[in-house]
């Protein structure tokens, strides 16, 4: 069953006609669907299905072919990825998804960069309200940690971090850039269940907050319990679409679950 | 005209012994991703080779020449598992500095042994050059252009016939699948950099007779090699080929119609051209989409 | 303690020259400190932003031949039109040497930045090479390898207790204490703030950079100019000191040398260019009468293979680590307390 046609104004993602070929591969093909604001919507499908290559098309990470993404309003293609931040939209990662170097304090410090202003001789000078933003960025810091519950590991080397932590001190980062729209990929993969239940947690208080979430995800009843739509991909193509209940009965997408045992790992 | 033919010759001699430089270089760059500043050192090992065992030793100077290659081969596999092998899991610029260190290590101790003054190399050739109408070639420089084709030739056999160069082209392609299909890393590794160093010490071993010998002589050597790698593309031996011999072109019309005092300058301006409008090279295909 | 430390080495410094009588060992001093600032500058872009530059000699030399050309004055034609400069006083050269290295930073690092890793390293090689053959080529500007020659040293002008030229090697010593305390501050300054954030972001990594909208090519080519600009000051220090400059200032060597510097005294550190340039600027001295130059750079070789291989963060992080490390081992059963207790704080 199509859902119905979302206000435009409502519309925050919206992907039209994309299409993405490597050669003669064919990884998508007309993908169409929107994301509208303050849902939560999940991406599921079967290993291969083209969820990864989506995903960086989404966020402006890979050039399609053909068809527009545009986020509210505004065309993504050709678009710089700080200037995808600027517009709201940003992204997590699954893999190197921290500055592993720096303390988790500096970390959310630096993904709070676009909210500072302080030009170059505001710093040489040391002007005094140079002071005052990076006390207010310090403030922000805090918040933030308190926020995703990593407040007692400010101080800590992101790189020591458990795994389950670095991917929140990931979601803090993605935050710290002031999303209106929070793309996750693969939030809570290589997660035990109390990481991912914490995760799940942070997600819904995120959208609380009024940010619109798309995810991607592997994890069936993480996805399904945390989404309000869930859009399923299968060789590139979108196989179905609606809410959480209507898909885990949907016999197209159980074919495609259980059918589709075919060599790509 | 005249002086045209004579440019075009002269490039094209040179272009052979270039293009030796540029396939040791995009051989070894390619497949490990090693800047080896080191390149130029071998190529003056090359030189200085031949000058120790056909001037200084006074021994047949072709010996002198399957000296040089065989020693710069070996010599390149030492350089890969004293220095090379331990750095495997470093980052770029951590391997850049220790090639950056080897590079002066040599070349100070080509200083020292041999001193800074220049050294020529006698060669069993006639001096009397061969006039064919309008151009004069000398009997050395047509050997060694015939040398360095017979050396590119080998090179292509070798990478495009045998087990060793197809081992080395999975590599190329990607070193985690070819060590899951059984190929020996380590050992494909050595090889490479040890054939890449052979190459530029046969290229220095030709060159060094036509013009003299100077520890200082790999330094602009090195850098042409990587132009002609940027040129044709990373890997690419054909491209390496053909981009040795638009650099040897573009340097002899250089400096025969414009200025010899930039003579040097024109493979850094191709260096500087090719990346900032075509990074890939000129002949490079389009690298595997992550 | 610790705060104590840069002071104490301070004092130090500004009181070298009352007690040092070897006017050689003087000269030395100068000379490591300006190519300490150069190597200070080199660290900016190498140790903080990641981005490994060889061709830094370049705003060096460019810094050194506009402050001089500056102050000798210069008449040129260039594509027909004839460019006529009349001499300015040297310290004004000072400032010339900055922009003009600043400018070229900007139109080196746009143009280079649009290559990464490998292809980057030589893109800037090749832009130190063509700018040396420039310098060795442009013979009406430049005088060729015939050099410039006579430059004069810069003068002071101090209302109301007129003017002071910098004749002598003490003077000049202050001069390049001064201005090497600027830049350190400069650099401090710039890596603690939002900026200095933003370029190291850059280092660590780009992509994650730029998904939190950090403007990656704005912040590599700040990194760049500022760079660029605090070598050129060094370079201009250098030729009003030795009065005397000609092409081969932009060997390739002099960046190999900043190179070693901040790489074995630990880049991304304050401290770190520093360290490496002292042991890296007195190295020569000592060895002078044992080695000949030759022997030299073979050990300067081997020691940065070695540093690499065995303390691939340099000096200054290695030391720090051992003084942190035997810190705690003299505090150890107050430690294991506090450990014990953090120990059972619950939760995955």
């Amino acid at each position: 069953m199509m859902p119905a046609r979302a206000a435009s104004e409502d519309v925050a993602l919206s992907i039209e006609h994309v299409a993405v070929n490597f050669g003669g591969l064919v990884a998508l093909s007309d993908l169409n669907f929107t994301v509208c604001n303050g849902e939560i919507v999940g991406l599921i499908g079967p290993n291969g299905a083209g969820k990864t290559t989506a995903f960086n098309v989404f966020t402006g990470f890979l050039k399609p072919t053909a068809g527009e993404v545009r986020y509210r309003k505004t065309l993504l293609n050709g678009l710089k990825p700080h200037e995808i931040a600027g517009l709201g939209l940003v992204r997590t990662f699954q893999r190197t998804s921290i500055f592993a170097n720096n303390t988790v304090f500096e970390n959310v410090l630096i993904g709070l960069h676009r909210r500072g202003r302080s030009s170059l001789w505001d710093t040489l000078l040391a002007l005094p309200r140079e002071k005052v933003a990076e006390g207010e960025l310090a403030d922000n810091a805090r918040e933030i940690l308190r926020l995703v519950g990593l407040e007692r590991r400010a101080a800590e080397v992101a790189g020591t971090l458990p795994y389950g932590e670095q991917r929140l001190l990931g979601i803090a980062l993605a935050l710290a850039a002031q999303p209106s729209m929070l793309l996750l990929d693969e939030p809570v993969s290589g997660m035990n269940p109390s990481e991912t239940a914490k995760v799940m947690a942070l997600v819904e208080a995120i959208r609380a907050s009024g940010v619109t979430i798309l995810l991607v995800e592997h994890d069936m009843p993480m996805v399904m319990q945390v989404s309000d739509r869930i859009v399923v991909l299968n060789y590139g193509r979108i196989i179905a679409e609606g809410p959480p209940a209507a898909i885990q009965k949907n016999p197209d997408v159980i074919r495609a679950y259980l059918g589709e045992g075919k060599k790509r790992a | 005209m005249d002086q045209f033919l004579q440019h075009l010759l002269n490039a094209v001699m040179l272009g052979g012994t270039y293009a030796l430089l540029g396939i040791g270089l995009t051989l070894i760059f390619g497949i490990m991703r090693v800047v080896n500043f080191a390149h130029g050192e071998l190529y003056a090992f090359g030189a200085y080779t031949v000058y120790l065992v056909a001037a200084a030793l006074g021994l047949n100077f072709f010996l002198g020449l399957v000296v040089a290659v065989i020693a710069g081969a070996l010599l390149g596999a030492l350089i890969e598992i004293l220095l090379l092998r331990p750095m495997r899991s470093a980052d770029i610029d951590t391997v850049m500095l220790v090639m950056i260190g080897a590079w002066i290590v040599m070349q100070n101790t080509e200083l020292l042994l041999w001193g800074g003054v220049a050294k020529a190399i006698i060669t069993p050739f006639p001096d009397a050059p061969l006039v064919i109408g309008p151009v004069s070639i000398s009997w050395l420089r047509l050997f060694v252009l015939a040398a360095a084709l017979l050396l590119i030739g080998a090179s292509y056999v070798l990478i495009h016939r045998t087990k060793l160069g197809k081992a080395m082209r999975a590599t190329f392609q990607d070193a985690d699948t070819a060590a899951l299909m059984g190929v020996n890393i380590k050992g494909i590794f050595t090889a490479t950099f040890a054939i890449g160093s052979g190459l530029a010490a046969a290229a220095g071993a030709l060159l060094g007779p036509v013009f003299l010998v100077t520890p200082t002589m790999g330094d602009l050597a090195a850098l042409k090699a990587f132009a002609i790698v940027i040129l044709g593309g990373l890997g690419n031996i054909s491209g390496a080929t053909i981009g040795g011999f638009i650099l040897a072109f573009v340097e002899e019309i250089g400096a025969g119609y414009i200025s010899s005092g930039y003579r040097d300058a024109m493979g850094f301006l191709i260096i500087i051209v090719v990346l900032l409008f075509r990074p890939t090279g000129l002949f490079a295909r389009a690298e595997r989409v992550g | 303690m610790k705060r104590a430390l840069p002071a104490f080495w301070l004092i130090i410094l500004l009181t070298i020259p009352l007690w040092l009588q070897d006017q050689y060992i003087l000269h030395i001093l100068i000379t490591t400190g300006i190519f300490i600032i150069a190597a200070m500058s080199l660290n900016l872009l190498l140790g903080y932003t990641g981005q490994l530059s060889l061709g830094h000699v370049a705003f060096f030399g460019i810094g050194a031949y506009a402050s001089a050309l500056t102050t000798l004055g210069f008449d040129v034609e260039v594509f027909g039109f004839r460019v006529v400069h009349q001499p300015w006083p040297a310290i004004v050269g000072l400032f010339v040497g900055m922009v003009a290295a600043g400018i070229s930073g900007y139109v080196i690092g746009r143009l280079s930045f649009k290559v990464r890793g490998a292809y980057f390293v030589i893109v800037t090689i090749s832009f130190a090479e063509v700018t040396r053959l420039i310098a060795l080529n442009w013979v009406e500007l430049t005088q060729g390898p015939l050099a410039l020659t006579n430059i004069p040293p810069y003068t002071l002008a101090f209302p109301g207790l007129g003017d002071y030229t910098l004749w002598n090697k003490t003077a000049y010593y202050y001069l390049v204490v001064a201005v090497g305390l600027v830049a350190y501050l400069v650099i401090a300054r710039l890596v603690g703030s939002r900026i200095g954030r933003a370029m190291i972001a850059l280092k660590e990594n780009e992509t994650l950079a730029g998904s939190v909208g950090i403007d990656v090519t704005r912040y590599l080519v700040l990194a760049a100019v500022v760079s660029a600009a605090m070598a050129g000051g060094a370079g201009s220090l250098y030729a009003h000191y030795l009065k005397i400059i000609d092409p081969d200032i932009f060997l390739f060597i002099y960046t190999v040398t900043m190179v070693i510097m901040v790489i074995t005294g630990g880049k991304g550190t304050l401290a770190g260019p520093i360290v490496g340039g002292i042991i890296f600027g007195f190295l020569p001295v000592i060895l002078r009468p044992f080695a000949a130059p030759a022997v030299q750079w073979i050990l300067y070789g081997g020691l940065m293979i070695a540093i690499v291989f065995v303390l691939p963060q340099g000096i200054v992080p290695a030391l720090e680590r051992s003084i942190a490390n035997w810190a705690s081992s003299t505090r150890k059963p107050a430690r294991a307390m506090a450990a014990g207790n953090t120990e059972s704080r619950g939760g995955p």
